[in-house]
């Protein structure tokens, strides 16, 4: 049957005519129907454990909730958001969350850059090179933390000891904010540059090689056309990266926790980031209420931080294009 | 109304693929070869990349006390099987790996079932509110499910879950990015005419997904398949709150080792090589193929 014929027949009123015709309208149902089949499992899940608990998470945060006793609410209006925005500490996790963000994003996307510009290059090995350089990325954060952190340690960690080899003083990568936030974003670093510098070669290789060719001709030197072609066309990547590592480097969670193993992000909290603020209040100190609301706040300023890229991104790319 | 699209009208979220690959002529600096600076600092990069894991297993198979000496010993010890014991002893890393091969396995394949069930529908099956329901489906792509992690756990609490490894599995089936990821591949390399042809035969739409799409559809199902087992062995947050000590994945189990209940930093180590060594397995067998999907996706995405 082909489909043509099925939009052409006249649509029938159930129930009259004879079998046959009663057949062919159940079939007509039918195929009507059935690519919500198709669409259903998935679609169970997604609103049941995806979309559900991301709207209700604006609903709990007006209410009191109890971690043991989770089933009764009790509303408290905005109380959970002036709670939260009177603790100094909410106020030091947004910093860190800020400054760690800026600490593993920016190195990370640099180096993964200039490492694809290498990979772009015509290599021996070159499939080995690129799964190796993706190997930390396939490590658990927790597997990763777990290693970093006895590299970091103080006094018989790798790091101090061939910082001492070069003559420097050890340092105490757990109770320095600045230490301690360098250590954390280490880890994010070590594990996605890899994978960024993949994101970014791909990229390289869809830009035209005439492009290159003619900025050849023209006399453009290596530098110069990474500059002015490799950059300009690989400006949709970059955004897309940036906007990753903003989501991921905002809800950074797993390697503070783990880094010295204690939920308050270090003795005066001096690495601990939203993510980990969240997960103290609510298993930490059983406020799942007050939870909802730090998870409602991290989702606005992913929401702005976005946007805010994207802005800044079709700006320059409208600058560019009226040169 | 027509079951099947005639043409791809959907709104075009993502621009239209270049042609990639080698063309004849080699491209600018993709033609040239690398210098010796070039491996020398690729060849740095690398040394930084495997530094860690190297580390971990001359931390796992020394004593504790030789990683408190000065100088450090670089080269592994004879401690390996010790260690090994121990963690398994202390840790439930045993248990806590079969765990995470219930749960990571029964996620990959709930999730690439579902996820090309929904990608065929979304590409080639036209029906009331496809687009908007795709448009939705995108747009959650980009927010982290972290952030309704709440709801969900007095959902799991409520359902008397806690504890048990469905609260991880269930919720781990959704993937957007899937459903999206096989609608494009669906979108590029499942021809209309293939579908419209076995339509004049007679074949019912069930028969073409099992005997058409799936066929065609099996080595994004495969790349799809890699990703989500990787997703689901590391995934940490979720499930250190919805699982304990008692029924762990190894995860929850490497969290439990971090928080100070195993002091012996070796047998630390020996538990993390443990539960690292089952992904690095799969990434040294298909490595080359999850390089190649990570590569894909960052065109298609």
């Amino acid at each position: 049957m082909t489909l043509t014929a099925t939009a052409k027949a006249a649509p029938r009123a159930p129930g009259t005519g004879s079998d046959d015709g009663r057949a062919a309208s159940l079939r007509r149902t039918w195929q009507k129907l059935s690519p919500y089949a198709y669409i259903a499992p998935f679609l169970t899940l997604f609103a049941a454990f995806g979309l559900f608990p991301l709207l209700y998470t604006a609903f709990v945060s007006l209410y009191r909730v109890e971690l043991q006793t989770s089933g009764d609410m009790e509303w408290r209006g905005i109380a959970n958001y002036t709670a939260l925005f009177t603790d100094e500490y909410f106020w030091t996790s947004l910093r860190n969350t800020f400054t760690i963000g800026v600490l593993s994003t920016v190195p990370q996307l640099a180096m993964a850059l200039g490492l694809a510009h290498l990979l772009n290059y015509k290599l021996r090995g070159r499939t080995f090179i690129r799964t190796a350089i993706l190997l930390p990325y396939a490590t658990s954060v927790a597997a990763a933390t777990l290693v970093f952190a006895q590299l970091f340690g103080r006094d018989f960690g790798l790091i101090n000891y061939a910082l001492g080899l070069v003559g420097l003083s050890p340092v105490d990568w757990q109770t320095g904010t600045v230490a301690s936030q360098i250590a954390v974003s280490t880890i994010v670093v070590w594990r996605w540059t890899g994978y960024n510098a993949l994101i970014y070669l791909a990229g390289m290789q869809s830009i035209p090689g005439e492009l290159y060719e003619a900025a050849e001709m023209d006399g453009a030197s290596r530098w110069r056309q990474f500059i002015h072609v490799t950059l300009p066309g690989l400006r949709p990547t970059i955004v897309f990266t940036v906007i990753v590592s903003t989501i991921g480097a905002t809800q950074l969670f797993g390697e503070p926790l783990l880094f010295e193993g204690s939920i308050s992000g270090g003795i005066s909290h001096q690495y601990q980031t939203l993510g980990l603020y969240m997960y103290e209040q609510g298993w930490g100190f059983f406020h799942l209420g007050r939870a909802a609301a730090i998870a409602w706040v991290m989702f606005v300023l992913i929401v702005v931080l976005v946007g805010a890229n994207a802005l800044v991104a079709r700006r320059r790319a409208r600058k560019e294009a009226g040169r | 109304m027509t079951t099947l699209a005639a043409q791809p009208t959907a709104p075009e979220t993502v621009p239209p693929t270049t042609p990639r690959g080698r063309r004849g002529k080699p491209r600018g600096a993709r033609g040239m070869h690398g210098g010796w600076l070039s491996y020398l600092i690729l060849g740095f990069a690398l040394l930084i990349s495997a530094f860690p894991f190297y580390w971990t297993i001359v931390a796992a198979s020394r004593s504790n006390a030789d990683l408190a000496k000065v100088p450090p010993s670089l080269l592994p010890g004879p401690n390996l099987i010790k260690n090994f014991d121990a963690v398994l002893e202390e840790a439930a890393i045993g248990k806590a790996l079969l765990n995470s091969f219930i749960v990571s396995g029964s996620i990959t394949v709930g999730t690439v079932l579902c996820c090309t069930l929904a990608g065929f529908a979304f590409a080639k099956l036209r029906f009331k509110g496809r687009g908007a329901l795709l448009t939705l489906t995108i747009g959650t792509m980009m927010i982290p499910p972290q952030l309704g992690v709440i709801p969900l756990f007095m959902l799991i609490a409520e359902l008397q879950w806690v504890n048990q490894l469905q609260a991880v599995i269930l919720p781990g089936l959704v993937s957007a990015f899937g459903v999206f990821f096989m609608r494009q591949y669906l979108v590029q390399s499942l021809p209309d005419e293939l579908i419209e042809a076995a339509r004049v035969d007679g074949a019912s739409t069930a028969r073409i997904f099992w005997s058409i799409v799936v066929p065609v559809a099996r080595p994004g199902m495969a790349v799809l398949g890699m990703l989500t087992f990787m997703t689901a062995w590391n995934d940490f947050f979720w499930p250190i709150i919805a699982l304990s000590s008692q029924e762990p994945t190894v995860q929850v189990a490497l969290r439990q080792l971090g928080g100070g209940y195993v002091h012996d930093q070796s047998v630390i180590m020996a538990g993390t090589l443990l539960g690292t060594l089952p992904v690095l397995l799969v990434f040294g067998l298909l490595g080359r193929q999850i390089v190649g999907g990570i590569m894909q996706g960052a065109v298609k995405g």
